[in-house]
């Protein structure tokens, strides 16, 4: 197997995991987004409330969640070592860079806005994986649902939460067409298609996701 | 002289790789619109020189366009704020009467400073000799078309093989990332029939040797494609992943 940890530990390997971690958050974010999305139906919470039952008790669910926190932090992990390993190319560095010349700056912004999202996601899973998975609190009076209700009725909270979204919105649209040229998918009969999507994929995630804290505060939905 | 640009310059000078460099500024006047950026350079040392001061160190060769040595770094951006163009193709019209040019080396620890804007790409040169051999035969050249290669692919390797080796994309890249030329040394051969045989071996070894040289890994911004003077496109990199890949995985 040293031939496995040689190729991805090259410069390119570090890459491909960053890639397969990074398109398999964006499958979970699919999901997350999908389920929570249902609040928007105004039924109280109760679609909501029935598929957060079914994700805290589904043992195929209670795995992929292990699964998943195990790809997020090799993402962050790999990404780290990329940080790191890339700031060390540039010992003396320029006294002026004109990057809005040749690039967005969210794509030169990567270990930014996700160091950001890191800091966000610590706040979020504190407030509602910690509340549902790793306290008694959760019953039929007390549910998933009242507890957004009452997390997001603080202003601060709400303002993390779109500052959060925001910065989702903006990893991922570098990242989503950026795995697919890493992995080698580039070609003139399919790179347009990936990059619309991915467009159209990071847009209505990260509105949708900041929409539900501001339906909350502002008492949009019952 | 009416249209002619009085100018500050901010140049980078460095003694030597072992020595810290910094930023000198300098005047210079009358500079025509039509003279290349090369050629403004040259004026100011003439001046240096005749002052009896130490003139500019700065690499150039063919001033057309097509050696790729002039590697400098001006107002932020490599070979200048023009698209797909190197500093001697880089005119003086592009700039401001008044304004202040600051330029500096290509700056990359794989990159290290010979003097002010000199700077040593050997190591381009290594990563080129570690793909090793093609299998072709050597003396007399063979009929054209004697393997017949269709437009388009000898036009993809074409393009790939327009790479001067500038090193424009290692110094627009945040992480001093030299993928784009690797790539396209890559591409170009990978692309053609003949290159075929070693085309994996030779992605594994020359990717080895790029991050052996203290090159950095491909952020996708897009940067080194934006200021490749000869537009050495990003499908290369993408190339360069799936040989390098495929190769790891299925090599014996």
């Amino acid at each position: 197997m040293a031939w496995l940890a040689k190729s991805l530990n090259s410069s390119l390997g570090k890459k491909l995991i960053m890639a397969i971690t990074g398109l398999f958050l964006i499958s979970f974010l699919l999901v997350h987004c999908g389920l929570n999305a249902t609040i928007f139906l105004n039924d109280g919470g109760a679609a909501f409330n029935e598929g957060a039952e079914f994700m805290a008790h589904n043992p195929i669910i209670r795995t992929m969640e292990i699964v998943l926190f195990g790809g997020l932090l090799l993402h962050i992990f790999d990404g780290l070592r990329l940080w790191l390993a890339n700031k060390k190319k540039r010992p003396v560095a320029y006294a002026v860079v004109d990057g809005a010349a040749n690039s967005k700056w969210y794509s030169r912004s990567m270990g930014l806005l996700g160091t950001l999202l890191l800091i966000f996601l610590i706040v979020h899973l504190r407030h509602f994986w910690y509340f549902s998975r790793l306290t008694n609190d959760l019953t039929e009076t007390h549910t998933l649902y009242n507890e957004m209700q009452i997390v997001f009725q603080s202003p601060i909270v709400v303002l993390i939460y779109v500052l959060g979204c925001i910065s989702l919105g903006y990893h991922l649209l570098h990242g989503f067409q950026s795995a697919f040229q890493t992995m080698g998918w580039n070609h003139p009969k399919y790179t347009p298609t990936i990059k619309t999507i991915g467009a159209i994929y990071s847009i209505i995630i990260a509105a949708l996701f900041a929409a539900m804290p501001i339906a909350f505060y502002f008492n949009l939905i019952q | 002289m009416e249209g002619n640009l009085n100018l500050t310059l901010k140049i980078w000078r460095q003694k030597n790789a072992r020595v810290a460099g910094k930023f000198e500024t300098y005047q210079v006047s009358g500079i025509s619109t039509d003279m290349s950026f090369l050629e403004m350079i040259d004026v100011l040392n003439n001046r240096l020189i005749e002052e009896g001061d130490d003139p500019v160190a700065f690499d150039h060769d063919c001033r057309e366009g097509i050696c790729g040595m002039c590697s400098m770094y001006i107002n932020g951006r490599p070979h200048g704020p023009n698209r797909g163009v190197t500093t001697c193709q880089l005119h003086m019209r592009s700039f401001k009467d008044g304004q202040t040019i600051t330029v500096e080396p290509w700056r990359s620890s794989a990159f290290p400073v010979i003097k002010d804007l000199v700077v040593n790409r050997s190591a381009f040169d290594r990563i080129i000799a570690a793909g090793g051999f093609v299998s072709v035969n050597t003396g007399n050249a063979q009929d054209a078309n004697s393997l017949p290669i269709p437009k388009e692919n000898a036009d993809q390797a074409f393009a790939a093989a327009a790479c001067i080796g500038c090193g424009a994309c290692v110094a627009a890249c945040k992480n001093a990332s030299a993928m784009l030329f690797t790539s396209a040394k890559i591409s170009q051969l990978a692309l053609l029939p003949q290159g075929q045989v070693e085309a994996g071996k030779r992605a594994e070894a020359m990717v080895a040797q790029m991050d052996e040289e203290g090159f950095g890994a491909c952020s996708n911004t897009g940067a080194c494609e934006a200021e490749c003077p000869k537009g050495i496109s990003l499908e290369n990199i993408a190339r360069m992943n799936r040989e390098y890949f495929s190769s790891t995985f299925s090599s014996k």
